[in-house]
C-alpha cells in the first residue's frame, strides 16, 4: 500500500480497541477523522465472528436483511486506515502494569492507549433449567441464526421473557417465524421503562390485536423440559404453566466489565466501568471505556447507541488532545414494533416538580399521546404510542417553550387547529438527529456551505439520519426549506417541455380527464414548449400515463391508436424490442413460466422457419432475436394462432411473474406457487407503468423463484402468502421489504392492486419501485400506511383503477394483426414495402445467427466515444 | 384509359443531392404526425422522413452514425427552442432535423435532405 510514513520518528504509539461493536466502529471512524490512524498503530480485537454490524437493526434479519446487509464495516476503510482487525479473537487478559493485552489466540499487543468497548451481555434470570435446549438470548446475529434454525425445525410456540423494547422486538420476530408468540413481563405493563400505564394499555391492545399473547404482572419461575432436556414450557409466578417449545430471555442487559474487573479497574455497584467525563477510566489514564460497558460520569450506564457514539467521539477527541466531554445524554427513543410507533423523549414520566400532563388517548385506534409541560410552558418530554409523527419536532423543542400550543401537536388533524409547526421554526442548536448528535445549524450548513442539495448528500456530509432513520423525515423538510431559502431553484420538472413531475402530470391527466398529449403540452407545458413537438422524454412518459388510465379516462388503451402511436418509443411502436443492428426480438407471454410441449414446439418451429436466434430469458420465457420489421406480423400471426399473446417485453409494463413448481411437485412447497404466478401475470399483463415491473412467486421460504429481488414478490407460508415489495436485481440490487404477512389469495391480490396503482401514480419517470420506495417521504412505513391501512383514503380508487385495467385488457398483437392499416406500418421502407433493410444481416455463431456488424467500422466514429457519454 | 394527366393526392418528394431531381417517395397520407418513415433511395442509401404536428416535413439520412444501424426513422421527434430534432432509438442522441447535426456531439452529423410535398401528375 502506498501511504505516507507517519509523522515523527520511532515506532508509532499503539491504540488497542477491545470490542468491535457499533460503538467500537464509530470510535475507529472518529480516529480516522482526526488523523489519528496516520499517527498511531491501531489494533482491534473483535470477539464475534464478523466485524461490526448494525445491532439496532438486528431484527430486520427476519424481514429479509442478510448479515452482509447489516454490516457497518467497510473493509476498504479498514485497509485504507491501516487498521489491524482481528476477527474472532477476543481479548483475554490485560496487564496494566506492562500495558499489554493478550488475546485468545495467544497474540500479545503492547498499548499506549487501551479502549474498552465490550458492550453488554443479556441478563438471564437464574431460574431452573435456564440453559435447556430451546433457550436463547437476543443480542447477536449468531443468536438469531440459532433461533431461526430451532424455530424452523423444533418449535411451534415461543415465549419471550421480558416485555421491554427488545422483548417486543423478539416476540415480533418469533411471530414472523410462524410461531405462536407469548410475552411474559414481570411489571404490570409493557415497556415499563419507556411508557406509562396509559401508553402501556394502548400498546397492549394493539399488540394483542396482532395475535401476540401478553402476560403482564407475572414472573418466570422455572423452565420445564422433557426427558431429552428440551424446553416444553414454563412455570409462572401465578401458579400457571405456559406450554412453549422455545424461550427467548430478554430481561435486560448487563455491562461486560469482567475484563476490566480482572485487571483491577473500578466498576460500579451494578456494573459498568467507571469513567470520567473524557471517558477515561478513573484508575488509569491509559485506559478508556465507551459504549454500553461504561459507567458514565453522570452515574449511568447507557443502553442506547446514540450516547455510545457520543462517548466514542469524546474518547477520540481526548486522545487527539482536543477538548470534549460526555456529561450525559438524552434517552429519547422512537421505534416501530410490529408496525406500531412508540416514542418517548425527555422527562417522559413527569418527574419534574410542578409539571403538568397533556394527554390524548383513543383506545379504539390504539393511540396514546402524552406531553409533559413545565409550569412555565416549557415542553419537558412525552410519550407517543400508535402515531409518532410529531416525535422529531417535539423532541427538538424539548427544553423550550414551543411557538404553538403543544396540544395542537398531538391532537389528530381535524380536531382543533391543525399543527402548523414545521422544523423551520426550530432554533439552530436544536438536535435534529439524536443518534449522531447533529444540530439543525449543522444541517443548514451542509446545504449552504457544503452545497448539498439532496437528503442522501446531507446524510453523507453530516452523518445525520444514518443510524435509526427516525429523523430522516424532518431532515428532508429542513433540506428543502434551506434550499428554498438560499434561492437554489430545484427544478423537479420532467423535462425541458414540462415543469411538473411525472406524478403531478398524472394527477392533472386523471383529474381533468385529459386524453391527448398535445392538449396537455399546450395547456400545461413550459411556456416555450407549448405548441411545439415535445420531446422523446415526455412523449412516452405521458403516453404511458394515458395508457395506464385509459379505461378510466375513456381513452383507447391501444398503444398504436391515433396520437398514442406517435408517443411510443420505437419498441412500443413496433411491439417488439429493437436490437443493436436494427432488427427486433420477440417474446411471447408464458405466464408463470408454465408452457405445454405443443406451445414449445410452435416456438421452435417459428424460430426455425424465420431463422431466429433463440435464448431462454431470466424471466422464464423464450426470446427470439433477429426479426426484421416486415417479418413481425407474419411471425405474430403464427404465434397468436397457436394461442400466444404479447409478452410486453418491449414496454414499460409488467414483464413476467416467475414461479417455482411449488407444492404441486416440490416436497417442500406449502402453496401452489405456479397457479398464483399465472393468476398474477394474467391480472397485471399489459399494465403500463413508470418502468418495467417484475415479479415472482415462491412455494416456500426456500425462495427458489427469487421473489425478494422483484418489484413485487410473493412467498408462500403455511398460512397463506407473504408479500414483499420494491426489490431489485440488476446493477443496484435491493432486497425487497416485507409489506404484509400471511395473506389469503384475495387479500394478496387486493394489496398488490393497491401497491401497483399507488406506485404508478406517484413514481417518477423511469423510476423502479426500489428507488421509488427509497425516495418517497416516509418510505416503506408510508407506503404500508397508504396501501394497508388506507391512511389517505384512496384505496377504493386504486382498486377501481386496477379493476378497470383488468376488465379492459386486450392483446395488442391480436389486435394489430387484424388491422390492415396498422399492419401497413410494419415495413422497412415506405416506398418499397417488399424490400428488406439490406443493412440488417447476420452471420453464424454456435449453430445460430448473430448480427453482422462490419458496417460499424465505416461509421463516422468509433463506438467507444458514445459509451462514456 | 384517358391520356390527360391527373393530379392525385399530395406526394412526398426528396431532392437528391448532385442530380437536382425531386424523387417521389410516397403519399403524404402515409406519414403520421410526430413519427418517421424510412425510404430507399435510388443509389441504395436510406432517408428518414418525418412529419411534425404542424405539417412540416423533414428528411435526414436514416443511418445512426453511432451504431451503424438504419433506425433514425424510428426515433421520436420533438422540438427544443423551436428547433425540431429526432432522438435515435438506440442510444438516444438527438439530431437536428433541419441541419442533420448531432446536438450531443459537435463532430457528428448526418446528411439532411430537402423535402417537400407536392401534387404530382400520374
Ligand atoms: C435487538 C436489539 C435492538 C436494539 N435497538 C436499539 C434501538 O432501537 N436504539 C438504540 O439506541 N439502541 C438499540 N439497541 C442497543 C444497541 O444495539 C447498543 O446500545 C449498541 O450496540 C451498543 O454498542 P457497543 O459497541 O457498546 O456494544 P456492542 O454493539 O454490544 O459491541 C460490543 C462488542 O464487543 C465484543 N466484546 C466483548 N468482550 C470482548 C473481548 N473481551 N474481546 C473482544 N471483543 C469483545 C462483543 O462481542 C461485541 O461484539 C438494540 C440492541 C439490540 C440487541
Ligand atoms: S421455493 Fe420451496 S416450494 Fe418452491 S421449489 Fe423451492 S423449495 Fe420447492
Ligand atoms: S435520530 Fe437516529 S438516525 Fe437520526
Amino acid at each position: 500500500m502506498s501511504t505516507t510514513a507517519p509523522v515523527g520518528t520511532g515506532p508509532r504509539p499503539t491504540i488497542v480497541l477491545v470490542g468491535h461493536g457499533m460503538v467500537g466502529q464509530r470510535f475507529l471512524e472518529a480516529l480516522a477523522e482526526r488523523g489519528l490512524t496516520a499517527t498511531h498503530r491501531v489494533v482491534v480485537l473483535c470477539e464475534e465472528p464478523r466485524p461490526a454490524y448494525d445491532r439496532v437493526a438486528l431484527t430486520s434479519y427476519f424481514s429479509g436483511k442478510t448479515p452482509e446487509d447489516l454490516s457497518m464495516t467497510d473493509m476498504a476503510f479498514i485497509e485504507k486506515e491501516r487498521i489491524e482487525l482481528y476477527v474472532g479473537d477476543p481479548a483475554e487478559t490485560v496487564d496494566r502494569e506492562a500495558r499489554r493485552v493478550t488475546a485468545k489466540s495467544g497474540q500479545v499487543f503492547e498499548y499506549d492507549i487501551l479502549v474498552l468497548a465490550t458492550g453488554s451481555y443479556p441478563f438471564v434470570p437464574p431460574v431452573p433449567n435456564k440453559d435447556a435446549e430451546g433457550c436463547f438470548v437476543y443480542r447477536t446475529i449468531e443468536d438469531l441464526l440459532a433461533i431461526e434454525e430451532y424455530a424452523k425445525t423444533k418449535a411451534t410456540t415461543g415465549a419471550v421473557v421480558g416485555g421491554g423494547l427488545l422483548g417486543l422486538e423478539a416476540a415480533g420476530a418469533l411471530k414472523g417465524l410462524g410461531l405462536g408468540a407469548h410475552i411474559v413481563e414481570f411489571a404490570p405493563r409493557l415497556m415499563p421503562v419507556q411508557v406509562d400505564d396509559g401508553g402501556g394499555a394502548a400498546l397492549l391492545r394493539t399488540i394483542e390485536n396482532m395475535g401476540l399473547t401478553v402476560h403482564t404482572g407475572v414472573g418466570t419461575q422455572e423452565i420445564v423440559t422433557d426427558e431429552s432436556g428440551a424446553v416444553t414450557g414454563m412455570k409462572l409466578s401465578d401458579g400457571s404453566e405456559l406450554a412453549t417449545d422455545l424461550v427467548v430471555f430478554s430481561a435486560g442487559v448487563r455491562p461486560r466489565d469482567q475484563l476490566a474487573r480482572d485487571c483491577g479497574l473500578t466498576v460500579g455497584e451494578r456494573g459498568g466501568i467507571t469513567v470520567d467525563e473524557q471517558c477515561r477510566t478513573v484508575n488509569d489514564p491509559h485506559v478508556f471505556a465507551i459504549g454500553e460497558c461504561a459507567l458514565a460520569a453522570d452515574g449511568r450506564v447507557y443502553g442506547l447507541v446514540a450516547p455510545g457514539y457520543e462517548q466514542a467521539e469524546t474518547a477520540a477527541a481526548t486522545i487527539a488532545a482536543d477538548e470534549a466531554s460526555f456529561t450525559g445524554a438524552d434517552l429519547s427513543t422512537k421505534l416501530k414494533l410490529l408496525g406500531v410507533d412508540v416514542a418517548s423523549f425527555g422527562d417522559a414520566h413527569g418527574a419534574t416538580e410542578d409539571c403538568l400532563d397533556v394527554v390524548y388517548s383513543d383506545s379504539r385506534a390504539g393511540l396514546y399521546k402524552k406531553l409533559v409541560i413545565g409550569s412555565d410552558g416549557t415542553l419537558l418530554g412525552g410519550i407517543l404510542v400508535g402515531d409518532a409523527e410529531a416525535y422529531g419536532t417535539l423532541k427538538a423543542f424539548t427544553g423550550s417553550v414551543p411557538p404553538v400550543s403543544p396540544e395542537s401537536l398531538v391532537l389528530p388533524a381535524g380536531a382543533g387547529e391543525p399543527a402548523q409547526l414545521g422544523p423551520s421554526a426550530l432554533p439552530d442548536d436544536a438536535i435534529i438527529c439524536s443518534c449522531n448528535n447533529v444540530r439543525k445549524g449543522t444541517i443548514r450548513g451542509a446545504v449552504t456551505e457544503h452545497k448539498c442539495t439532496t437528503v442522501p448528500e446531507v446524510k453523507k456530509c453530516t452523518k445525520a439520519g444514518t443510524t435509526c432513520g427516525s429523523c430522516v423525515k424532518v431532515l428532508g423538510q429542513l433540506v428543502n426549506a434551506e434550499l428554498e431559502a438560499s434561492g437554489v431553484e430545484v427544478d423537479k420538472g420532467l423535462c425541458g417541455c414540462f415543469g411538473q413531475t411525472r406524478q403531478e402530470l398524472y394527477e392533472i391527466v386523471l383529474a381533468l380527464r385529459i386524453t391527448s398529449y398535445q392538449d396537455l403540452l399546450d395547456r400545461y407545458g413550459r411556456e416555450g414548449a407549448r405548441g411545439g413537438d415535445g420531446c422523446e422524454i415526455c412523449k412516452p412518459a405521458v403516453g404511458s400515463i394515458i395508457a395506464s388510465l385509459a379505461p378510466t379516462l375513456g381513452a383507447s388503451g391501444y398503444v398504436l391508436d391515433g396520437e398514442q402511436a406517435s408517443l411510443q418509443d420505437t419498441n412500443d411502436h413496433f411491439l417488439a424490442n429493437l436490437q443493436k443492428n436494427g432488427s427486433y426480438s420477440i417474446v411471447p407471454r408464458i405466464p408463470g413460466g408454465e408452457i405445454t410441449p405443443e406451445k414449445l414446439i410452435v416456438i421452435g418451429e417459428v424460430a426455425r422457419d424465420f431463422g431466429l436466434y433463440t435464448k431462454i430469458t431470466g424471466g422464464q420465457r423464450i426470446d427470439m432475436f433477429g426479426a426484421r420489421v416486415e417479418q413481425l406480423p407474419m411471425i405474430w400471426a403464427r404465434l397468436v394462432d397457436a394461442g400466444f399473446e404479447s409478452g410486453h417485453a418491449y414496454g414499460k409494463a409488467l414483464r413476467t411473474v416467475k414461479s417455482c413448481v411449488g407444492q404441486t411437485w416440490c416436497r417442500y412447497g406449502v402453496q401452489d406457487s405456479v397457479r398464483m404466478a399465472i393468476d398474477l401475470e394474467l391480472r397485471y399483463r399489459g399494465l403500463r407503468s413508470p418502468h418495467k415491473l417484475k415479479s415472482a412467486v415462491s412455494g416456500c421460504q426456500r425462495e427458489c423463484a427469487e421473489a425478494q429481488s422483484k418489484d413485487f414478490g410473493v412467498i408462500a407460508t403455511a398460512n397463506g402468502w407473504n408479500l414483499y415489495v420494491a426489490g431489485n436485481g440488476g446493477a443496484t440490487p435491493r432486497h425487497a421489504d416485507l409489506l404484509a404477512q400471511d395473506l389469503s389469495d384475495a387479500e394478496l391480490i387486493r394489496l398488490i392492486d393497491r401497491f401497483l396503482m399507488f406506485y404508478i401514480r406517484t413514481a417518477d419517470r423511469l423510476e423502479r419501485t426500489s428507488t421509488w420506495l427509497e425516495r418517497i417521504e416516509g418510505g416503506l412505513d408510508h407506503v404500508r400506511d397508504v396501501v394497508v391501512h388506507d391512511s389517505l383514503g384512496i384505496c377504493d380508487e386504486l382498486e377501481k383503477l386496477m379493476a378497470d385495467h383488468v376488465a379492459n385488457y386486450r392483446d395488442e398483437w391480436a389486435e394489430t394483426i387484424n388491422d390492415p392499416e396498422k399492419l401497413s406500418r410494419f415495413v422497412s421502407f415506405v416506398n418499397a414495402p417488399d424490400t428488406p433493410d439490406p443493412l440488417v444481416s447476420f452471420v453464424p455463431e454456435r449453430d445460430q445467427i448473430k448480427p453482422d456488424l462490419p458496417l460499424l467500422s465505416i461509421g463516422t466514429r468509433p463506438l467507444e466515444g458514445t459509451a462514456t457519454r | 384509359m384517358t391520356l390527360a394527366p391527373e393530379t392525385t393526392d399530395l406526394k412526398v418528394q426528396l431532392l437528391l443531392d448532385g442530380t437536382g431531381d425531386w424523387f417521389t417517395v410516397c403519399d403524404l397520407a402515409l406519414l403520421t404526425p410526430g413519427r418517421g418513415v424510412a425510404a430507399l433511395l435510388p443509389d441504395g442509401r436510406q432517408a428518414a422522413i418525418f412529419l411534425d404536428r404542424s405539417g412540416r416535413l423533414y428528411a435526414i439520412d436514416n443511418r445512426d452514425p453511432f451504431t451503424g444501424a438504419a433506425v433514425l426513422s424510428r426515433g421520436l421527434i420533438g422540438s427544443a427552442q423551436g428547433r425540431p430534432f429526432v432522438a435515435s432509438p438506440l442510444l438516444k442522441q438527438r439530431f437536428d432535423l433541419e441541419s442533420g447535426k448531432c446536438l450531443d456531439d459537435d463532430e457528428v452529423a448526418v446528411t439532411a435532405y430537402e423535402v417537400r410535398s407536392a401534387g404530382v401528375a400520374v
